[in-house]
């Protein structure tokens, strides 16, 4: 078993992008990530780390140089939050349309306005869309163990896509937590050096990034998309080679006491945590209440999530993000789709919580699923509400 | 491209559409997007090769008796030949009217 030891996420994230042995580092600083860039840099400038450290401008920069070092070969990692994710957005559907195995760690923190700093998903909900693989993590371990995770899979000739590690700002990033550091030896054997299938080089000139025509492009994003699809099985895979050398299993979907529960909770992400210590209150009330987290973001694991609702009456499905003038947030949506002509479906109440940081205790929890089966029981079958909004 | 774009399946696109056959650009014919083609009168050409040296597409290629010719395979028609002629000896001329 690897050393124990007390630290902040976000050390403990720039320790493990060092031990992965990344060639090139770009990245801007922006709250709350910071921590992730000020402890790369320092490990770079004191040669503990043998990588570039490219001080870039911008975070559209940030991601340009990952994608240009990335092409040439060199293993390349960036970290960002929110305004910093606007604007390398742009570069975000590059790199998945290259099939560039690039790393970033989204620290993630509501987008402006009003301006915010603290933690909710809507940074990450608004590139949803951009083609990377997407884990939402629970804990500062689960951010450690995923970078390796997330380069092996990413690089692998059979996935070649970029992965977004999700976690939650200030909630995980600057908390000290315990984490069992994994023995470097272990982790060479687990991530072996990176062998791009193509990479930019005066011997070999190939081009990357050409335009496409419109009587090719559509053939290329099916392409992307049955590449994203493929990637499941091996991120399975993935996750079982991990197990199998740390102890420490990892699924798509992971249920807590879920197993004959009437109604279910389902987070994304840190809020797992406290909402676990809900479900225990609950249970020792007598009351059959459950817990679906949402580990896999994309490719969404339909399977596995139609499997750990099987049963259940009802789903509070907690959201991080606002989707103004949608069908509720973003998880909840993509939850009823997943739902949609199934026998026997949960009804599925929305709240969106804990937006901007705002607390969500254990006793919230409680408060959402009383309030979500008293209105299902009244026939409110299309609940949605932003809660604990002041009337 | 070995064969016309729009031959290829999706089964066959190289990963992250990497282009893998240097210099295959020139298998792509700009030449399709013109309205208008250069036509040269030779009387007046006096093989000053402004032509070439303005064409931004590197379109003109010197035939074999000295005369400066626009290849239409490439010739977007933009006209900046005819501008620059210093004796007018290029027109350009609506394409489906051209002899």
């Amino acid at each position: 078993m690897g050393k124990r030891v007390g630290m902040e996420v976000s050390i403990a994230a720039a320790e493990a992008v060092k031990q992965a042995g990344v060639d090139v580092i770009s990245a801007y600083p922006i709250t709350p990530q910071t921590h992730i860039v000020e402890h790369l840099s320092e490990l770079v400038a004191n040669g503990e780390m043998d990588a570039e450290f490219f001080c870039v401008e911008s975070e559209h920069s940030a991601l340009s140089v990952c994608v240009g070092s990335e092409a040439t070969g060199a293993r390349s990692f960036t970290c960002t939050s929110s305004q910093g994710l606007a604007l390398m957005s742009e570069i975000t559907y590059i790199a998945s349309g290259l099939r560039l195995p690039i790393v970033m760690i989204l620290s993630n923190r509501t987008l402006s306005a009003p301006l915010s700093i603290w933690n909710d998903h809507s940074d990450a909900m608004s590139i949803r869309d951009c083609g990377w693989i997407q884990f939402f993590t629970e804990n500062g371990q689960e951010v450690y163990d995923h970078v390796f995770i997330s380069y092996r899979l990413a690089e692998d000739r059979d996935v070649l896509l970029p992965v977004i590690i999700n976690m939650d700002g200030f909630t995980l990033s600057h908390v000290i937590e315990p984490f069992e550091m994994i023995e470097q030896e272990k982790i060479d054997q687990f991530l072996p050096p990176y062998q791009p299938l193509y990479s930019l080089h005066p011997d070999h000139p190939i081009t990357m990034g050409a335009f496409a025509l419109p009587g090719i492009f559509a053939e290329t994003k099916k392409v992307q998309e049955v590449a994203m699809w493929s990637s499941m099985p091996k991120i399975l895979e993935t996750w079982k080679a991990f197990g199998d050398m740390t102890g420490r299993y990892y699924k798509p979907i992971e249920t807590y006491r879920a197993e004959d529960a009437e109604t279910l909770l389902v987070t994304m992400g840190s809020f797992g945590e406290t909402a676990s210590v809900a479900v225990d209150m609950m249970r020792k009330e007598g009351r059959s209440v459950g817990l679906v987290k949402i580990r896999l973001w994309r490719p969404f694991p339909f399977d596995e999530f139609k499997r750990a609702s099987l049963g259940a009456k009802r789903m509070v499905v907690i959201d991080r993000a606002v989707s103004v003038g949608g069908p509720g947030g973003p998880v909840a949506s993509e939850l009823r789709s997943a739902l949609y002509g199934t026998d026997n479906r949960p009804t599925i109440y929305n709240f969106v919580a804990g937006i901007s940081g705002r607390d969500v205790t254990p006793s919230d929890y409680i408060k959402m699923v009383d309030k979500a089966e008293t209105e299902i029981e009244e026939g409110n079958k299309e609940g949605y509400e932003i809660y604990g909004v002041r009337e | 491209m070995t064969k016309p774009e729009n031959e290829w399946t999706w089964k066959e696109i190289p990963v992250g559409n990497v282009v893998l056959e240097p210099g295959n650009a020139s298998q792509y014919r700009t030449g399709d997007w013109k309205s208008l083609k250069p036509v040269l009168k030779k009387e007046l050409c006096i093989h000053c090769g402004l032509c070439y040296i303005f064409c931004p597409d590197m379109a003109y290629n010197l035939d074999q008796e000295s005369y400066f010719i626009a290849d239409l395979f490439y010739c977007k028609g933009c006209g900046i030949c005819a501008k620059e002629c210093p004796t007018g000896a290029i027109s350009m001329v609506v394409e489906e009217e051209a002899k």
